[in-house]
């Protein structure tokens, strides 16, 4: 895949379809890839990755990237593209800009899921059907490549890109068994009380680093409110444990109905809060009372808070699902 | 830092008597940026007004609180004294201390401390006012009424009557709605045909109004003064422009077995059919549910007979879109379903019937031609018992029925029992009723008449059970005064059935954004005082959509309704409310959320160039807002991830502010 994806990169630049190419090039270690604007051959013949640890979603670079002189291509996994549109629809990103390669893909891997099944001194892996072959300083190793899956790609909502100018690889459908709100619906099990100790056993750990916002691409705001003082609710400390909860609990607010549940936040938070469930519950929510909703699956729809049909939900609905559900 | 005063009001002793005025001013003197606190008894009084003038110009207010009513009471009162003393009228908060304070609380020390509490709250927002200026919006002089009842056709006629011009909406292939279906109305007994035809011809002939009937609303968008409406043309398959109202094509129609809704179904029409006589447009209409053509492709009779070649089988529902200043809603009642009422054997017998399919069987215009005849056999009935009271007055543990007064079925009832007596005096008439309720002038008196003249039986109480046996029912009832059980072998049963708002109402509303009460009647934005105003600017109610109500009454709400219109019509422009929306560029995303939002198209996005780093320029879209289109509704304020749309006058620091005093 990766040969391909260079070939594909480098053919782009040749032949002056685009002047820079994003992709992905190994950062501190070879497993924690960065996004990367390349605008030569020998760039990317030396630096450009696609591994099985190419989970960034890079739609939201393309807010910056697209605005640039000429063009740039992307490369598009199908949950990235529900990112893609959803910039697309809130006029984030100019489309003419960018040249998109939409990437089959069949899950990126966690290398907390390779640590945590015992594997320790990692100098590579790599993927042979099935499984990972796995270089450790003690020798080799092997791993079923569905254990290490990143948490979103174990429920993968969809293997389908909804907007590219070309794929590699064959274009796949949505999955809306997927099974990615099972963990939701535990939750909704719990007594206010067992739920309220969850999250504080999860949020209390939270160190206020932002990656959450900053890799989020519906965190795309020019001035964010947690930045703005005017706001009331501008960045402060985690002094208190009220701190941490609001913050995430009002980013969740924010982002309903145009979250594409990209699971980025929960990858990439250091303390490995599962924050991908606050956006899950809201989106479960939604499809509940309004029916189901993608954000990003579409150009025309709008989400379903910001819509009003006359068949919505009456409020008494949605205060009599509330309470202890 | 402001200057601001605060009025504490007694208004008499509905504030006084719960709230200590004086150690309200007296605490609230102490706040930051007030410079004056004072009470008085009256402060909407001219004195209380001058005093206010006064101390603006004496002390140089910036600011005022009056801490009195609600704002929707006295908030323009108060707004108009300080812009009179030259003070910006949005400097002007209200604290309710009245209908939140002294009118919930029985406790005056309770009372007294919320209403420092509110008075600080407002004192907290002065302190970030600022002034605001309104625009103008011109007014659309079209004015669209919904239903093409008696209720919208007096309306219509009386608003354009004063030149404007009016579309009547009317979902059903005429206008005329209820009262054509009536035979002879009270007090007066004048026939309802006599008297609503000529209305109905007037409204098709007057050149102010167009008549848009079998259509329906389908969106409603905007504003007072500026509505912009899609009306769905029903397809009828009839060209309104060709078809003469010649009636051969009914004639022709071999599909003659649809239940025929204006008689309540108690003959047959056909498929290609006009309602009645004299229906307004006088133009056949094809149902679609019935016609041959439409259903198995086979026939055409109708297009074939038709000299005028106005049948068209292809048409299609068309959607018009028009613009109007303000909407009267007239969209009628029915009579509720019997169903639940199975006690009374409606489902059971054709011989027992609603008031308004009695109604059909006296009319002269109606199935048997005026010859009171028993649904079932055709004869004569010898005895009728009238049932009042079905579904009226209903406890709301019974689950059916309302709970409310129909009002109109004391005085049909008496109507029907007396012309029953006058046309057949060998029929014996029963009337059972729980009250007989006949306010109105001359109502009493008709009653009466049934009673003393006509020898109508009136029985206090109700009817248990009706059981249809051997040609006969068998009417199970009680005497209440005479407290014993009564056995009645009667030929009919007529139940006066409860009036409910038409099913069209609720959605419509919705559209319209307009209140209903929780039995789907439209609320009235006062009702003692604004009667036929909704609370929705520029919508405003007539006849039985608000309450139930008679043909006098209704005809008088209709007047009323149309001069509310007629006075709105005449004004060039609307001042504007200045409290819109406001976006901050330098964070606005341009992503669209508000926009999105937005039930009037207040925003629109413009490229705009901003300054960037290093002396570049940087293009962002950024939203812009038509102030004069903007509401103020505050929908944008939320839908906004980055907090960059603000609301002026109702800022989101204004109301933190507002709610930090509050907690302090």
């Amino acid at each position: 895949m990766q040969a391909v994806i260079k070939k594909k990169a480098i053919e782009l630049l040749e032949s002056g379809t685009v002047n820079r190419v994003l992709g992905w090039k190994a950062g501190e270690f070879f497993y924690d890839l960065t996004p990367a604007v390349f605008t030569t051959p020998e760039q990317i013949e030396k630096d450009f990755v696609y591994s099985v640890f190419s989970g960034a979603n890079m739609s939201k670079y393309l807010i910056d990237e697209s605005k640039k002189e000429g063009k740039v291509a992307a490369f598009i996994k199908p949950c990235d593209g529900y990112s893609f549109v959803q910039l697309q629809k809130e006029h984030r990103i100019v489309r003419e800009n960018i040249y998109a390669v939409g990437l089959a893909c069949d899950g990126m891997c966690d290398m907390r899921e390779i640590r945590e099944a015992g594997i320790k001194g990692v100098t590579s892996v790599e993927e042979d059907g099935e499984t990972l072959k796995i270089g450790t300083i003690y020798g080799e190793k092997t791993m079923a490549k569905k254990d290490a899956l990143l948490e979103r790609c174990v429920h993968c909502k969809s293997k389908k890109v909804v907007d590219c100018d070309e794929m590699i690889g064959e274009n796949g459908e949505e999955n809306r068994d997927c099974g990615r709100f099972d963990e939701v619906e535990k939750l909704e099990a719990m007594s206010p009380d067992e739920r309220f100790a969850f999250w504080r056993s999860q949020l209390s750990r939270c160190i206020r680093c932002n990656a959450c916002r900053e890799v989020c691409p519906a965190c795309s705001c020019v001035k964010c409110v947690f930045d703005n003082p005017n706001s009331g609710i501008a960045q402060k400390a985690a002094a208190s444990d009220f701190e941490e909860n609001n913050f995430h609990i009002i980013r969740a607010f924010h982002v309903a109905g145009r979250c594409t549940d990209c699971g980025e936040c929960s990858r990439v938070c250091p303390e490995h809060i599962p924050l991908h469930l606050l956006n899950r519950k809201f989106i479960k929510d939604m499809n509940e009372l309004y029916g189901f909703y993608q954000a990003g699956a579409d150009f025309e729809s709008k989400p379903p808070v910001m819509n009003y049909t006359t068949g919505d939900a009456e409020p008494s609905i949605v205060y009599a699902r509330g309470g202890d559900k | 830092m402001q200057r601001i005063g605060v009025f504490v009001c007694w208004c008499g002793s509905n504030i006084a008597a719960t709230v200590d005025v004086e150690a309200v001013a007296d605490a609230l003197s102490k706040e930051p940026g007030v410079v004056f606190a004072t009470n008085y008894q009256y402060m909407c009084s001219k004195s209380g007004q001058d005093m206010i003038r006064e101390k603006i110009k004496e002390l140089g207010l910036t600011g005022v609180v009056i801490c009195s009513c609600s704002p929707r009471m006295h908030e323009a009162t108060f707004r108009k004294t300080c812009e009179s003393a030259g003070l910006n009228p949005y400097m002007v908060e209200i604290a309710n201390i009245r209908e939140q304070v002294s009118w919930v609380h029985k406790d005056k020390a309770v009372g007294t401390e919320k209403a420092i509490i509110l008075g600080r709250a407002a004192i907290a927002k002065v302190q970030l006012n600022t002034p605001l200026i309104a625009g103008q919006t011109p007014v659309t002089k079209r004015a669209l009424v919904i239903g093409g009842g008696i209720a919208g056709i007096q309306t219509a006629l009386d608003i354009a009557d004063a030149g404007f011009p009016v579309d009547i909406v009317e979902k059903n292939p005429t206008i005329g709605g209820k009262m054509a279906q009536l035979d002879k109305t009270f007090p007066t007994l004048d026939c309802a045909a006599c008297i609503l035809t000529p209305k109905m011809v007037d409204a098709g002939q007057n050149e102010n109004i167009r008549i848009l009937s079998y259509s329906e609303i389908e969106d409603v968008k905007g504003y007072i003064g500026n509505f912009d409406v899609k009306i769905r043309r029903k397809a009828r398959y009839v060209d309104e422009e060709k078809c003469t109202g010649c009636g051969t094509c009914m004639e022709k129609c071999p599909m003659k077995k649809v239940p025929n809704e204006f008689n309540m179904g108690l003959d047959n029409r056909t498929a290609i059919y006009i309602p009645f006589a004299q229906a307004v447009p006088k133009v056949a209409t094809i149902d679609a549910n019935y016609c041959l053509k439409l259903n198995t492709g086979k026939c055409g009779i109708c297009s074939k007979v038709c000299l005028a070649d106005a049948v068209d089988y292809e048409q299609k529902d068309e959607i018009l879109e028009e613009k109007y200043g303000a909407i009267v809603v007239a969209t009628g009642f029915n009579p509720i379903s019997l169903e639940k009422f199975d006690e009374f054997a409606y489902s059971q017998s054709p011989d027992v019937v609603s008031s308004l399919e009695f109604e059909r069987l006296m009319n002269a215009a109606g199935p048997t031609g005026g010859t009171l005849l028993r649904p079932s056999d055709k004869t004569h009935p010898h005895t009728i018992v009238f049932v009042q009271c079905v579904g009226s007055r209903c406890d709301a543990s019974a689950e059916k029925g309302k709970e409310y007064c129909s009002k109109i079925c004391c005085m049909y009832t008496a109507k029907h029992a007396m012309l029953t007596r006058e046309k057949y005096p060998d029929t014996e008439v029963y009337v059972f009723y729980i009250d007989v309720r006949t306010p109105g002038k001359g109502f009493d008196e008709f009653y009466r008449r049934a009673v003393e003249q006509y020898n109508v039986h009136y029985i206090k109480g109700m009817v248990g059970k009706v059981v249809p046996e051997g040609g006969k029912l068998k009417v199970q009832a009680s005497d209440l005064l005479d407290n014993r059980q009564i056995h009645i072998d009667a030929d009919m049963v007529v139940l006066a059935a409860a009036i409910e708002p038409d099913k069209s109402a609720r959605p419509l509303a919705t559209k319209l954004t307009a209140s209903m009460d929780t039995n789907d009647f439209f609320t009235e934005a006062h009702p003692k005082l604004r009667p036929v105003e909704s609370p929705t600017a520029g919508i405003f109610l007539s006849g039985t959509c608000q309450g139930p109500k008679d043909i006098p009454e209704t005809v008088a709400q209709a007047g009323a309704a149309a001069s509310k219109v007629i006075s709105l019509l005449v004004k060039d422009n609307l001042v504007g409310n200045p409290c819109v929306a406001k976006p901050d560029e330098l964070m606005c995303n341009g992503c669209s959320s508000c926009e999105k939002v937005c039930p009037y198209g207040a925003i629109t996005y413009e490229d705009k160039p901003f300054r960037g780093p290093n002396r570049t320029t940087l293009i962002r879209r950024v939203a812009v807002v038509n102030p004069a289109v903007c509401q103020g509704c505050g929908a944008c304020t939320v839908a906004c991830p980055s907090g960059a749309m603000d609301l002026l006058g109702f800022s989101n620091r204004q109301i933190m502010a507002e709610v930090d005093a509050i907690c302090k």
